[in-house]
């Protein structure tokens, strides 16, 4: 479905480019749901926006390959790209508010989006509206139509917004941060809707988070970001249960949740990406790092099935796939 | 003896009034009765509009309750006069959620943490910064760093800046309104032991408002779950944990995402129209009280 192999996105500042998102390779199968995740700063919104192809100046895709369904979205023009956005790619942001318009009723916004993409004729566009709002479990549908997005709650914006993005009927669904502004009862309700539209409508699904819960809940593979490059993938089972790169396990260390008790932190901060270490990005935070580690950027090495990590600790075969420390 | 007692407390906002339409009042504190223990920490559960964060500015005169009763140290701090207040505050202080905007950005580390010091008329100049310096190693900060601005710091280390200058007089409470919420994972957990580090060598009472459950039961010997501006259950955080009485404690304690991917949730859901606003707490173990 979805393909991305060494993309590089910088930001071009007067200090020189700063990669955001640097030789990141994933891709997602039909009816996949991708877990990205990472803290702020990592480049997993970036990465996102570079799918989309909506990155700003002084951002810039400076390499790679982006293919989706075949073909190569980095070549198309930005008509061309347009059709493909909202229609074939949709996307879901943090912040329901600031990405539905404030003037128009979220029925309009969302019959907009089905009319410029020819879905709907203004004959039928009305039903389309309720049936779809119905589809993501808006009580009293016909109603909340003509409603103002001030007018909702937190939870009915963000159905609102799975609507507009299920309305072209779209095979990706790229969901930034979906429930991160939304309380823990409703993000829960938002979780569960979204997994079963993707399971009813076979999407796929790329799922950006910082909250390793939600991956356990709702990913088949996780990609874990730091500093721009993916520094852990796999099956969720594998990377969860037997996390092989030191950050992931310091990530899941630190997760609040475990049944009380002091927390395990990772020392240090994120760096900035304008000052990145040399070497792995994460050496100085890292406990287990290697002489080499300060130099030497590590390749991807295979860990386990389907299952890499870029962590020079793998580079001799580890003994048993999942003995390694 | 209790440190913080809080009675019946009411907190009424009115709500769409304007110049001549009289608005209508929204009870964002609904007779809301607890008590803290010196040395303890004390959490404030609830989701958004809950009433937590108002509590917590209640108990310390931030905003003024409708009725009720708060004592500190046995006196009540809603008789208090703007003086006395005064005083009362250098010993009761609160550390906001956002280290991003909680901080005046024209103002270096130094003068921010020195502020409280300097308003109170405490010490001379230089035992001032001496006092400064001693507050940021406190909270694990570089000491060669005093003169940064805050935006030449990350969240975590803002976030460490707003504690030092809630430690600078001394307090003996500390209200912790969502600490580190806005703070990356690996950030938060830093902090959070920060905080517990503190609590042991500074001997301080803790009030600690979130709505991250999960962090919660890290942090806090008791808590409370809010609904609404209500209490809705009360008790040792390890019995919350395991034997959640109220339906909504149990709605919220299903909601938390588990990062094992073989425990998947069952989720309850909570029917607020199931929710009768008559029933009281009541005691249903030792220590834990539930409105049902």
């Amino acid at each position: 479905m979805l393909d991305v192999a060494h993309l590089t996105t910088v930001f071009d500042l007067p200090a020189g480019p700063i990669p955001a998102v640097n030789d990141v390779s994933f891709s997602i199968a039909p009816g996949e749901t991708l877990g990205l995740v990472g803290e702020s700063g990592s480049g997993k919104s970036v990465t996102a926006m570079s799918i989309m192809r909506l990155v700003q100046p002084p951002g810039r895709i400076a390499g790679g390959r982006i293919a989706f369904r075949g073909r190569d979205l980095l070549s198309l023009t930005e008509s061309e790209m347009r059709a493909v956005r909202g229609a074939e790619i949709a996307l879901i942001f943090q912040e329901p508010m600031t990405a539905l318009n404030p003037v128009f009723t979220v029925g309009d916004q969302i019959a907009e989006t089905l009319l410029v993409h020819r879905r709907a004729t203004k004959a039928d566009v009305g039903g389309r509206v309720v049936a779809l709002l119905e589809s993501v479990r808006v009580a009293n549908a016909a109603l909340r139509a003509g409603d103002y997005p001030h007018q909702l709650s937190g939870g009915q914006r963000q159905r609102v917004l799975i609507a507009m993005a299920l309305a072209c009927r779209p095979s990706l669904i790229i969901a930034d941060e979906p429930t991160t502004a939304l309380d823990v009862t409703i993000q829960a309700e938002i979780l569960d809707l979204l997994r079963e539209r993707q399971r009813t409508l076979q999407l796929s699904l790329l799922l950006i988070t910082h909250d390793l819960g939600i991956i356990a809940e709702i990913a088949d593979r996780v990609a874990v970001m730091y500093a721009g490059r993916i520094v852990e993938h796999g099956p969720v089972r594998a990377v969860l249960r037997h996390p092989q790169h030191p950050y992931t396990r310091g990530l899941l260390a630190s997760m609040p949740g475990r049944g009380g008790g002091r927390l395990q932190a990772i020392e240090g901060v994120v760096p900035s990406l304008g000052a990145l270490p040399a070497g792995c990005a994460f050496h100085p935070r890292c406990p287990d790092r290697l002489a080499a580690c300060a130099t030497i950027v590590p390749a991807a090495f295979t860990v386990g099935p389907s299952h890499e990590a870029r962590c020079l600790l793998h580079r001799e075969p580890p003994a048993g796939s999942h003995g390694a420390r | 003896m209790a440190l913080v007692e809080v009675e019946h407390l009411v907190k009424q906002f009115v709500s769409g009034g304007g110049l001549l339409r009289r608005g209508h009042a929204v009870t964002a504190v609904d007779r809301v009765s607890f008590a803290i223990a010196a040395g303890e920490t004390f959490g404030l559960v609830g989701e958004s509009g809950s009433g937590k964060t108002t509590t917590g500015r209640c108990l310390l005169r931030l905003v003024e309750p409708t009725s009720g009763t708060v004592r500190f140290r046995g006196e009540d701090v809603l008789q208090f006069s703007t003086q006395r207040l005064r005083e009362a505050r250098r010993d009761m202080q609160i550390v906001f959620q956002d280290p991003y905007s909680s901080l005046n950005p024209r103002m270096r580390a130094r003068a921010i943490v020195e502020e409280p010091l300097v308003i109170h008329k405490i010490g001379s100049t230089s035992e001032r910064r001496a006092r400064v310096a001693e507050l940021f190693s406190l909270v694990g900060l570089d000491a060669a760093h005093l003169e940064r601005y805050p935006h030449q710091f990350s969240g975590g280390q803002r976030q460490r800046i707003g504690l030092a200058r809630a430690l600078a007089l001394n307090p003996s409470f500390l209200v912790l309104d969502e600490p580190v919420s806005a703070l990356d994972l690996s950030i938060q957990a830093q902090v959070v032991n920060l905080l517990a580090d503190l609590q042991q060598r500074l001997n301080l009472t803790y009030l600690f408002i979130a709505h991250d459950l999960r962090l919660v039961e890290h942090i806090c010997s008791r808590l409370a779950v809010m609904y609404r501006g209500r209490i809705v259950e009360m008790g040792p955080t390890p019995a919350l944990f395991s034997q959640p009485q109220h339906p909504y404690t149990r709605a919220l304690l299903s909601a938390i995402p588990v990062t094992d991917p073989d425990q998947p949730r069952q989720r309850i859901v909570f029917d607020p129209a199931t929710l009768d606003r008559a029933v009281a707490l009541r005691e249903v173990a030792s220590g834990h009280f539930a409105a049902v």
